[in-house]
């Protein structure tokens, strides 16, 4: 736990605004792989997106 | 070797008919399972469970029970003999609590308003993730023969939630040692349970029990957990479930039922899931008092903040008073954990969590092929971007149903997202599918589901019915009464009467 701060309070006020990584940059080797997977996604999805969404209803479980 | 097993209930849609009762399709799915089986399957035995024994110590007044935690028959035998005698009754199955109790050992049923595969007793998490699988293949085994045989069809998602509100469980269980103050174990634990989402995480469109924020976060199951201990598996559900009903010698065993953990498609995700918390309850069972330095100062919030953070890079903050990011209280636990490995297979938990954790910490899409939240970001992510134009330069923004309708599509079963992206080689597998399809017929051999999956295989004409710790036999004898084999040593994987049967 060397890392841990020693102050008695959090100091998240400090740290820079947590931020989402750009998935694009991420990318590497499987690029290509990825590529036609999505495309297919998008082309599915151009459809009926919405319909879909709104009619997967579960009722809930444990 | 620990004795762990997973549960899952899968969400059921008839895509034709989206307003069809689940209840009755998920009823059809378990005879449709059956019929795959062919005659290897046995009824479930009601006989010994009892849901509302808490782990606290006290037992709850049946009168003071919401109505699904009624899950035992109206008898509870405490009786823990090698075999005892039981009278014959009328018992008639009930199509909206239909079961099928497998060749491997699993069970196969109607669980409230799903279709849930409880998997067979297993000692690793290698095996974990086989059987785990093997119940993956057995619903999809199963919703073919229901188009065969069916007017329709259904299909399965191995997720948590619909974004509607609804959320539905995957639970791990684990076989833990009774002298454990449950209270000590309960602390313990939970900061584990609360940072290990970042590897165990299936990823989520959507803030919120409704998805009423757009975002994305690491976990399906976060919002849902709103208390830090308790009973409940369907309302106010708690991060340390106290259900006590160990399915084993009550004076011996506990058995923890996890609750907050996401249904996994990646088996990483689920190695890592079973085997971490499994080393980590190592080290509670040996009371290693360095895990109290983890202790969280709010952990139901906790649960939230860590979900929501795709930098890994948040700071929570400790019952001491300092912080730490998720990463950093998981790389303690690893180091804690060193301790208690004790076989090849937990070195091979230890090495996986520490690459893993290294990777996360790094560069978060390294570990895409290992953690499942990670390769739904990136997909997710890529497609927000092909929408990308000078007025949107994000692309897609997170409210976009075409991100809710992909986070859906990738857990369905056979022809999702996270199989067409494991199938084109961009997911790390643990587990051959021979292996896989192996165990959907064939029960893990160094646990007492060999005796379950065993006789259901080779006698099923002599089962009446079977449970966790019970076989029931129906044969001929002078005494005419019913048999029950009681199998309270979860990892006794012999008994003279139902080997002499099944090997008959």
């Amino acid at each position: 736990m060397a890392q841990l701060n020693a102050q008695g309070q959090p100091y998240e006020d400090d740290a820079p605004e947590p931020e989402a990584p750009a998935p694009a940059a991420g990318a590497t080797a499987s690029s290509d792989a990825l590529d036609d997977l999505l495309a297919e996604i998008d082309g599915s999805l151009q459809v009926n997106a919405e319909q879909f969404v709104r009619s997967f209803v579960q009722k809930g479980g444990q | 070797m620990r004795v762990v097993g997973i549960e899952t209930e899968y969400g059921i849609v008839d895509p034709a008919e989206p307003r069809a009762n689940p209840i009755l399709l998920s009823s059809r799915l378990v005879t449709a399972c059956r019929a795959w089986a062919g005659e290897r399957t046995s009824r479930w035995d009601y006989g010994g469970e009892d849901p509302l024994q808490d782990q606290r110590g006290f037992r709850r007044s049946r009168m003071g029970a919401s109505a699904d935690l009624l899950t035992d028959a109206a008898e509870f035998d405490a009786t823990a003999g090698r075999v005892t005698l039981r009278r014959r009754r009328g018992s008639w199955e009930d199509p909206a609590h239909l079961n099928a109790v497998l060749a491997n050992g699993a069970r196969f049923y109607v669980d409230h308003a799903h279709p849930e595969y409880s998997g067979p007793e297993v000692t690793g998490a290698r095996d974990a993730v086989i059987w785990d699988r093997a119940g993956d293949a057995i619903a999809l085994a199963a919703a073919v023969r229901y188009a065969e045989d069916e007017d329709g069809a259904v299909h399965l998602y191995k997720n948590n939630v619909d974004g509607k509100g609804a959320s539905y469980g995957t639970h791990e269980n684990f076989l833990v040692a009774r002298a454990v103050a449950f209270d000590d174990l309960a602390r313990r634990l939970t900061p584990h349970l609360v940072t290990r989402q970042v590897y165990t995480g299936a990823g989520r469109v959507g803030l919120g029990q409704f998805g009423e924020e757009p975002g994305f976060q690491l976990s399906q199951r976060a919002d849902y957990m709103e208390a830090e201990v308790g009973l409940e598996t369907t309302l106010r559900r708690p991060i340390v479930n106290t259900r006590d009903e160990p399915h084993a010698t009550r004076d011996k065993y506990r058995r923890l039922h996890v609750i907050i953990g996401d249904a996994n498609l990646f088996d990483v995700a689920t190695f890592l899931k079973i085997g971490t918390t499994s080393l980590v309850l190592a080290a509670i069972e040996a009371e290693d008092e360095r895990l109290d330095e983890l202790e969280l100062a709010h952990p139901v919030e906790a649960v939230q903040e860590v979900s929501r953070d795709v930098s890994l890079r948040r700071r929570i903050v400790l019952a001491s008073g300092e912080t730490a990011t998720a990463l950093e209280v998981q790389r303690a636990l690893l180091e804690i954990c060193r301790t208690y490995a004790t076989d090849a297979g937990d070195a091979a938990v230890l090495a996986r969590w520490e690459g893993v954790l290294e990777r996360l910490g790094a560069d978060l899409f390294s570990a895409a092929r290992e953690v499942e939240w990670v390769a739904k970001l990136q997909l997710l992510g890529r497609l927000r971007s092909r929408h990308a134009s000078e007025t949107r330069p994000d692309g897609l923004p997170w409210d976009d149903a075409r991100l809710a309708a992909a986070d859906l599509q990738w857990s369905r079963l056979g022809d999702g997202w996270a199989t067409r992206l494991a199938d084109a080689g961009q997911v790390e597998r643990l587990a051959t599918d021979d292996e896989v399809a192996a165990a959907a017929t064939r029960a893990p051999q160094d646990t007492r589901a060999r005796l379950r999956g065993g006789i259901v295989a080779a006698r099923p004409d002599l089962v009446d019915a079977a449970g966790w710790s019970t076989v029931v036999l129906d044969r001929e004898t002078d005494h005419g009464h019913l048999e029950v084999v009681h199998l309270d040593e979860p990892g006794a994987a012999r008994h003279p009467l139902l080997d002499a049967l099944i090997d008959g």
